[in-house]
């Protein structure tokens, strides 16, 4: 049905739930430092939206509509205590990295978000191709500006290093290069995501908003 | 057919064409163009945009002859060759050798700040399809006057094309910006490459390679050319004064480090155009005189930085603090002597001032210098990290400029309505 491939390729693209609903901004600046990072935050976000937007549709008949915020929550916390807990076994040093950012994924708007917007109203296929298609979105986001961020701050991407050594003077570094120590601080991911807004509105004009 | 119509007739030839602003900027730059709007209604004043930069300009190029010569002066002074001039007409300053060498290192750092930063404007007046602004103009002329001298140049153009761009092309050009452009390049260079913004061997021309030549073997000794702040960032660390087995401390040190006529004439390290307190007063009358610069930005910026002075002597005096404090140092400098330390007097004048990022109205003009220069102070006493706070208070205040003006103008209004009810009750 090509409706439900526009459940996933959307939230990529035209409807993306960073660049143009501008939700999940905290985490995405936070985290992005290295691409390592955000590739694993993009996966635990993946796992949760995709779950809990399984969970919530196929308990949208039951949970009254007076405490739905707190039935959501409960279905995130469980989720995301999950991943949590996951990280903290199997790969401590990132765990560490992400610190209380994995635990925030709780308050992350675009999954509260969804859980309003769609998987109370959407069986559970579609809400789980809904919730598929939102955490790519986020996800692509996240590893665009962790590219650039750990290729510019740090010289490294998944901590190899690929612009040549900068203690050594190799590579790119002889030539007088250095990193960009403005990439690691937040404020420039705000700016880099800025810069993916203001291309992807340039490229499709429809997206300008008054 | 002279050069002037002949360069008409190409323009009307061209007239559909992309690049044509770009020509048009060249062309005005030399000849005022002949059109002329006709009908409605027009005020004549030979004050555009472009003379008012034009003044700017002017009231810098002091400040950077300047700077010229002091380059070349600290150069050779840290290198021994020279003895200290002893105030602003000593016979080691105004020099054939500081100049070449203020030339050699400053005017590639003028060059690359126009080049870049115009090529920007050239590339988005294109793009957009306006004429190309003159904003640029001042900013160029800022940009190498608050870096230090020994800057690398890629970094230079790096920061004009991220401070010209997200500074002000975002917000739509000249005239739209929130943020001083000049300061949103130093804040990048400062936050990307702290290395080559603060410390102490990038104040002097040769002190960087000095330390590369000694990490190579070479038997030399290293050339140390702090700022007066940068010792008092590090007022309680060791310091063991060259030459002599003599340790003190950074703090100490501070104290008597330069003469109040040093720093008022400016030969002391710093960035490349702020250090000469003198000349900065100069261009200042010279900005208020014209009017292009606003007296009210100008006086309060420096009566906020004294009320915030007074405030910390006052800490001191009550003994609140003590002299083990890494804030001692900086807290007693008496009040008034914070106007000739670091730059706070170049801010004043030249980036506060800005008519485009400062308030628009007289009363919010007294609230936001009174803020820079106050906020600046404390930046400068209690952030070790940034040992010079202008330019942060500055672009702090940047971003609250609309808000203290919304707040004038509705207080105004308010003023005005109760005026008006009482009028008709």
């Amino acid at each position: 049905m090509a409706k439900d491939s526009r459940l996933i390729l959307d939230p990529l693209t035209d409807n993306n739930p960073i660049t143009i609903q501008v939700l999940g901004i905290c985490s995405a600046l936070a985290i992005t430092a290295e691409l390592e990072a955000s590739i694993v935050m993009s996966i635990s976000v993946l796992f949760v939206m995709g779950v809990g937007n399984v969970v919530i549709s196929l308990m949208r008949n039951i949970i009254p509509s007076k405490i739905r915020i707190i039935a959501q929550l409960i279905v995130v916390a469980t989720l995301v205590i999950i991943v949590d807990l996951v990280l903290k076994a199997f790969a401590y040093e990132l765990s560490k990295t992400l610190s209380v950012f994995v635990g925030l994924i709780i308050t992350n708007c675009i999954i509260m978000g969804r859980f309003e917007a769609f998987a109370l109203g959407n069986g559970p296929w579609r809400s789980f191709l809904d919730g598929i298609g939102n955490a790519l979105g986020y996800g692509i986001i996240l590893v665009i500006v962790g590219f650039f961020r750990e290729l510019l701050g740090s010289g490294t991407l998944l901590g190899i290093p690929v612009l040549g050594d900068p203690i050594e003077k190799t590579g790119l570094y002889a030539t007088g290069y250095e990193n960009n120590g403005f990439m690691l601080l937040s404020p420039m991911a705000l700016i880099v995501v800025g810069i993916i807004i203001w291309v992807q509105r340039t490229r499709n004009k429809a997206l300008i908003e008054d | 057919m002279g050069l002037k119509q002949n360069l008409h007739n190409f323009k009307v030839k061209n007239r559909d064409k992309k690049w044509l602003p770009g020509f048009n900027a060249l062309f005005t730059f030399l000849y005022t163009p002949n059109e002329t709007t006709h009908g409605g209604t027009h005020i004549k004043a030979a004050d555009d945009l472009k003379r008012t930069m034009n003044t700017v300009i002017i009231a810098l190029v002091p400040c950077l002859i300047f700077g010229m010569f002091n380059a070349g002066y600290q150069h050779y002074l840290a290198q021994g060759l020279i003895d200290s001039a002893d105030g602003f007409l000593g016979a080691s300053f105004w020099t054939w050798d500081n100049l070449v060498i203020g030339l050699w290192k400053v005017l590639p750092l003028v060059i690359v700040s126009y080049g870049v930063g115009l090529a920007v404007e050239f590339v988005f007046a294109i793009i957009k399809g306006h004429e190309v602004e003159e904003g640029y103009l001042v900013t160029g002329m800022l940009v190498p006057l608050i870096v230090p001298v020994d800057i690398p140049l890629w970094m230079l153009a790096v920061a004009v094309i991220f401070g010209v761009v997200i500074g002000k092309e975002v917000f739509g050009g000249t005239g739209m910006n929130i943020l001083n452009p000049a300061l949103t390049i130093r804040a990048f260079l400062f936050f990307a490459y702290p290395t080559w913004m603060s410390g102490d061997k990038v104040w002097v021309h040769g002190a960087v390679e000095r330390d590369a030549a000694i990490a190579a073997g070479e038997n030399l000794d290293a050339i140390s050319g702090e700022t007066l702040l940068g010792y008092y960032a590090k007022s309680g660390q060791e310091l063991t004064i060259a030459g002599t087995d003599t340790v003190t401390t950074y703090g100490e040190r501070a104290a008597d480090l330069y003469s109040f006529w040093d720093m008022f004439w400016g030969i002391i390290p710093g960035s490349v155009g702020e250090t000469s307190k003198f000349l900065i007063i100069i261009g200042g009358l010279f900005l208020i005189f014209t009017k292009i610069g606003s007296w009210r930005i100008m006086l309060s910026t420096v009566i906020g930085a004294l009320v915030m002075g007074l405030i910390f002597n006052g800490v001191v005096d009550a003994g609140w603090i003590g002299e083990s404090s890494k804030f001692y140092g900086l807290m007693s400098v008496p009040f008034w002597q914070h106007l000739i330390i670091g730059s706070i007097l170049f801010g004043a004048v030249y980036m506060a001032t800005d008519p485009v990022t400062a308030s628009q109205t007289n009363k919010g003009k007294w609230i936001y210098g009174f803020l820079i220069g106050f906020i600046s102070i404390m930046i400068r006493v209690f952030n070790p990290a940034y040992p010079e706070g202008v330019f942060l208070a500055i672009l702090l205040m940047n971003v609250f400029a609309p808000t203290i003006d919304h707040y004038v103008v509705q207080g105004n209004v308010k003023k005005r309505m109760k005026r008006l009810k009482a009028k008709v009750a």
